[in-house]
């Protein structure tokens, strides 16, 4: 990073739990995780299932809010917010991309793509524009006009990725990604995002898969809701590791 | 988002499903057309009503005697007669002396003309051959025409000169005159009337059906040449006074009262032996009835309407069930709850107002044919209430679908299946 200040982190967790139900039959999903993400890093967050990743995501997400503990979103606390400034920052700061790729049916990849920008209140001409830039992106400039079920799976993920990074997001988070996706598929997905790495974004991936938690700078394990592991794979402000690898 | 685009995204999730919106706007439809269509048939059944109450005449008031039972003759073909039950010891007929009574300026100044009137049942006409069974024979004066709003429309009427020699004329209704000559002008012919010669001088305009009766298979003779000839001079069926003004109406009312009770002998609070139909009146209750008889035909078709309606919070309901995971991706994405309550409560709005507009459209097409008879008149009122309480169907059926889907949870949402 080459400003003079370092940039207030883009996560900033600090104990964070998240307890389900009360009383005798209360789940602790999340037992205090501190966790802290750089602007630029690329982390793959790895777990078994029951492990709190879900949990974690849907919170750095603001999908959900923390028990207790603190949580800044680029600098926002999140738990002072109500629900419409959750949507909100869920707008501008967020770009989901999710293993069903959740793409709205009977909407082009196009309307799709556009759809936050229309939550976020950007008139249509400035949409489009930006739109057909992230289709653009994604390698889909031909596909713009499809409906979902006109696409194949790696395609509606890669409509999905644009869909996400439309907003330009202070942070892109992926969960499980390539987890429909074949091979082929799966690894030309994870050719975007270590593009969208390597172009300086900030990504957490979420997955149970070695083989793509490979392409991240940092892999962190969770298990019990705590994290057990924080490996640096490589520096927050170099490439990628496996880039030369998936561009070559 | 502006408005254009929720309604975009409103129109996208409707034409998403068809069959769905199509039956579901055909419940609004139906509601719709149903208030206009029985609302315009209510209306148009009470103008009808209106109509052939002013063709019986204005500013006219009708004296019937009031007693039951009585020989033949007695009130031959009147109105409603017979209907009160029990006779009473000292009933006194309407006599020629009550109308002339009446007619006295001194003594009943708002009345404009006095008809004395006989009728006469069952009476059969013939003209070389053709015969006709008379539906009402009236023997009257001459003012009978004018108070009664009926107007000769060929030859004449007859005159008071008639009246007093009891000359054999007679002024016939247009269903006699055609039943009688065909095409052949029946001015001057000669015909007879349960045998006796009657000579036509007139034939009165069309007046059209009444509903009940044909208005126009009648005759009319000088009172004096009826009771000769065909009813024989006993009471008069009815005495048909005009007033001078719709004004006078009221004040004539009294007057024929005050005369008549006197000529009868009816003292303070006795019954009187006779009626007052006064057609302002008359017309008056009439359509209240007709008022009331509209509003329940509306209050009927409301109800189909708020059937529909909650047809539309039904298929809201289902619509947002299944979209729960769209809802889900939509708020993950940013979408903030009022923009989701936006687009449902948009569907649902869309939905009514597709089905106000078609009924709407249904129910002027409708009115043009005759429903039961009755032609329909189409209040405007009734399709701007009926668009209105549409469009506010739409809003209140769809308000609980919309919100249930903006309290959706995203996570929740996200991992419904």
């Amino acid at each position: 990073m080459s400003a003079p200040i370092a940039p207030a982190p883009v996560l900033d967790l600090r104990q964070v739990t998240k307890v389900y139900g009360a009383g005798e039959t209360a789940v602790h999903a999340l037992r205090g995780v501190t966790l802290t993400v750089e602007r630029g890093d690329y982390v793959a967050i790895m777990g078994a299932s029951g492990s709190g990743k879900s949990t974690l995501m849907n919170i750095i997400g603001c999908l959900d809010v923390p028990t207790s503990g603190t949580y800044l979103l680029d600098g926002i606390d999140v738990r002072a917010l109500n629900e419409n400034q959750l949507a909100l920052v869920r707008n501008r700061k967020v770009g989901f991309v999710f293993q069903a790729f959740n793409l709205i049916p009977r909407m082009t990849a196009l309307a799709n793509v556009e759809l936050p920008l229309a939550y976020g209140g950007i008139k249509a001409a400035e949409r489009r524009r930006r739109a057909l830039a992230a289709l653009r992106m994604v390698g889909l400039a031909d596909r713009v006009g499809h409906q979902p079920n006109q696409l194949s799976g790696g395609q509606q993920q890669r409509v999905a990725v644009a869909r996400a990074i439309v907003t330009a997001p202070a942070l892109l988070l992926a969960d499980e990604p390539t987890g429909s996706l074949d091979t082929a598929s799966g690894r030309e997905v994870m050719r975007i995002f270590d593009r969208l790495s390597a172009s300086g974004r900030t990504i957490v991936l979420i997955t149970h898969e070695p083989d793509i938690a490979a392409h991240a700078k940092r892999v962190i394990r969770l298990t019990d809701g705590r994290i057990v592991e924080d490996i640096r794979r490589s520096p927050v402000s170099g490439p990628p590791p496996r880039l030369a690898e998936v561009t070559s | 988002m502006t408005a254009a685009e929720i309604v975009r995204f409103a129109l996208r999730g409707l034409t998403a499903n068809k069959l769905r919106s199509a039956l579901t706007t055909l419940g609004i439809l139906i509601g719709v057309a149903a208030v206009i269509l029985l609302v315009a048939v209510g209306e148009g059944s009470s103008q009808r009503i209106r109509e052939n109450i002013q063709r019986l005449g204005a500013n006219t008031l009708t004296v019937l005697p009031s007693t039951t039972g009585g020989g033949p003759g007695r009130m031959p073909g009147g109105y409603r007669g017979g209907e009160r039950a029990g006779p009473r010891a000292q009933a006194r007929d309407l006599t020629l002396e009550d109308a002339q009574a009446l007619a006295d300026p001194a003594r009943a100044p708002s009345v404009k003309s006095v008809s004395p009137v006989v009728t006469a049942p069952g009476q059969t006409a013939a003209y070389e051959g053709a015969s006709h069974s008379i539906g009402q024979l009236v023997g009257t004066h001459p003012s009978y025409f004018a108070a009664s709003n009926k107007p000769v429309a060929k030859g004449t009427y007859f005159f008071n000169d008639d009246v007093l020699a009891a000359r054999k004329v007679i002024v016939l209704g247009r269903t006699v005159a055609e039943n009688l000559f065909g095409t052949v002008d029946p001015i001057g012919k000669q015909i007879t009337v349960s045998g006796v010669p009657f000579t036509v001088v007139g034939v009165l305009k069309e007046s059209g059906s009444s509903g009940f009766q044909d208005a126009d298979d009648l005759a009319i003779a000088p009172l004096s040449a009826v009771q000769q000839s065909l009813t024989g001079f006993g009471p008069l069926g009815q005495i048909l006074v005009q007033a001078k003004s719709a004004d006078a109406v009221d004040s004539a009312q009294q007057e024929i009262a005050q005369v008549l009770n006197e000529r009868h002998g009816i003292t303070n609070g006795a019954t009187p032996d006779y009626r007052i139909l006064n057609q302002a009146a008359l017309q008056e209750t009439v359509s209240e009835a007709a008022n009331t008889f509209t509003v329940l035909l509306g209050a009927v078709a409301a109800i189909s309407l708020i059937v529909g309606g909650i047809g539309i919070t039904n298929i809201m309901l289902v619509t947002v069930t299944e979209r729960t995971r769209e809802i889900g991706i939509r708020k993950a994405i940013g979408a903030p709850n009022r923009a989701i309550l936006g687009q449902f409560l948009a569907e649902a709005t869309v939905l009514s107002l597709l089905g106000g507009l078609l009924g709407v459209a249904v129910a002027v097409i409708g009115a043009q044919f005759t429903i039961a008879g009755v032609k329909p008149v189409i209040v405007p009122g009734s399709i701007v209430l009926a668009l209105g309480v549409s469009v506010a169907i739409g809003l209140f059926f769809g308000a609980y679908p919309a919100g249930r889907a903006a309290r959706l949870r995203p996570i929740e949402a996200l991992r419904f299946e």
